[in-house]
């Protein structure tokens, strides 16, 4: 219980910020001269995953390491869906957060990795609120959109963080045989669905993930309600990515204000090259529910 | 009067509670113009590197600075406390006003976060859970810092004159102590 509140208060000094995907301890250093709260260490970036195919893993501790020694803050990495044992390794490693995430091949088909067993705080995805309270409840100190990661492609993020807005929305209207049917379906303990209609929100920070590519992007997903934003090829598959690094970074925080938000997208060069979503062979958003 | 929440990044909103429960107007602020008609400053937790990274590119720091000398009063949280201390792992501090020596992720990184029972007899608080999260240590405070409250030998709450730094985090608590404490400085 103490646990739970240390990780997720930590969530919580994330909230207005970015996270941003690196690969290397040089692009770990440009990203928190860029303003990143945060960096996803990880040996490829999402976008390089989808067009690799292959079986993604867990990145090499050594690697992970190494970009930890070369940024002051916090690092998070990556473990695939229901691999207590990676977890078990970056825990032992000293990462700040677990991204127990879609974007590695998942290893249980059935489980997600049981977090409350855990120190270290874990971050999920989620497409809809069924998804997210399961995730709270395994243990998870904080929640993203999923999104559909490697993309370039907003619309995937849009829709998860709308449903689960528009759901916890709707849990306003229920009455006591409602929300225990509720639960049922959403295989959750009655509790957190009331404490979630209580706070009219996620119990934890959520973010938006999976599409980001643009300053307008994460702003239009902070207008949309998410804490803070990830970006992950987004940042260094662009043309200049520290300039396009540091203008999301601006974009969070002025996200209500247009005119700065003009000022700040102007000649960023080339964004990611996006992908339409109905033309992909691998949904990622579909792994992990 | 108005209590400015520093709102460039981390967790400012998280004042927000208690300030209403202490019957208090508040602002987010993100530029010079908000920050040139508040009463009093909230630097809240988060990423030391990202506010003051921010606050020089807007343009606020010089203001800020100024006003704390004209006398309004600031409450650096954990990573706002790191922006007010005059010396961060060696070098001069960010905004640089208060004369303490800071160590950042002194603690050890997030597994290493915990909560500790810590007396404050200046608020009347035995054993208060203190939460502390990648948190930097004081390991010195120059004239005129009061030490509030210690953890083992470490300073986690100082104050002088108009200005308080917590390294820990009271925003994550229910109770409003140190926001009343903050408010009637």
């Amino acid at each position: 219980m103490e646990r739970e509140k240390i990780n997720k208060g930590f969530a919580e000094m994330f909230k207005n910020g970015v996270i941003m995907d690196v690969t290397t301890p040089e692009h770990a250093r440009i990203a928190q001269e860029a303003g990143a709260c945060a960096v996803m260490a990880l040996e490829r970036v999402p976008s390089d995953i989808r067009k690799d195919g292959m079986v993604a893993r867990m990145s090499d501790p050594g690697m992970i390491e190494a970009i930890m020694a070369s940024v002051s803050i916090p690092v998070m990495a990556k473990v695939r869906i229901g691999h207590f044992m990676e977890a078990r390794i970056l825990e032992a490693l000293g990462v700040d957060f677990i991204d127990e995430s879609e974007v590695l091949t998942p290893a249980d088909e059935s489980r997600h990795v049981d977090k409350s067993q855990f120190k270290v705080p874990f971050v999920c995805g989620a497409r809809n609120l069924g998804e997210a309270l399961r995730r709270i409840n395994e243990g998870a100190a904080m929640i993203r959109t999923k999104g559909e990661a490697g993309t370039g492609n907003i619309v995937e993020a849009v829709r998860h963080m709308r449903a689960i807005n528009e759901e916890i929305d709707a849990l306003k209207g229920l009455d006591e045989h409602q929300m225990i049917q509720k639960a049922a379906e959403m295989r959750v303990p009655l509790a957190i669905v009331k404490q979630t209609r209580e706070l009219g929100r996620l119990s934890v920070v959520n973010f938006a993930a999976g599409g980001v590519a643009t300053p307008a992007d994460a702003a239009l997903m902070m207008a949309l309600g998410s804490d803070g934003v990830f970006v992950g090829s987004g940042i260094f598959k662009s043309q200049n990515p520290p300039k396009m690094a540091h203008a999301i970074v601006q974009a969070v925080i002025h996200y209500q204000d247009p005119k700065r938000l003009a000022e700040i997208s102007k000649n960023l060069g080339s964004a990611m090259i996006g992908l339409e979503a109905k033309t992909l062979a691998v949904k990622m958003a579909e792994r992990g529910i | 009067m108005l209590v400015g929440l520093l709102g460039l990044q981390g967790a400012f909103l998280d004042h927000i509670p208690h300030l209403k429960r202490c019957g208090v107007a508040y602002t987010i602020v993100r530029d010079r113009e908000v920050l040139g008609r508040i009463d009093r400053l909230i630097i809240p937790g988060g990423e030391s590197t990202v506010m003051s990274k921010f606050l020089l590119e807007f343009n606020m720091l010089q203001l800020l600075t100024q006003r704390i000398q004209d006398g309004m009063p600031v409450w650096g949280v954990c990573a706002g406390a790191i922006l007010l201390a005059a010396q961060v792992d060696g070098r001069p501090g960010s905004v640089g006003v208060l004369p303490i020596s800071v160590t950042r992720n002194a603690y050890g990184r997030q597994v290493a976060s915990d909560t500790q029972p810590v007396d404050v007899p200046q608020l009347n608080l035995l054993n208060y859970p203190a939460i502390f999260i990648r948190a930097p240590r004081i390991d010195k405070v120059g004239a005129g810092v009061t030490t509030h409250a210690v953890r083992g030998q470490d300073p986690i709450f100082v104050q002088k004159d108009q200005l308080m730094a917590t390294t820990f985090h009271p925003e994550l608590n229910s109770d409003d102590c140190f926001h009343r404490y903050f408010i009637g400085l």
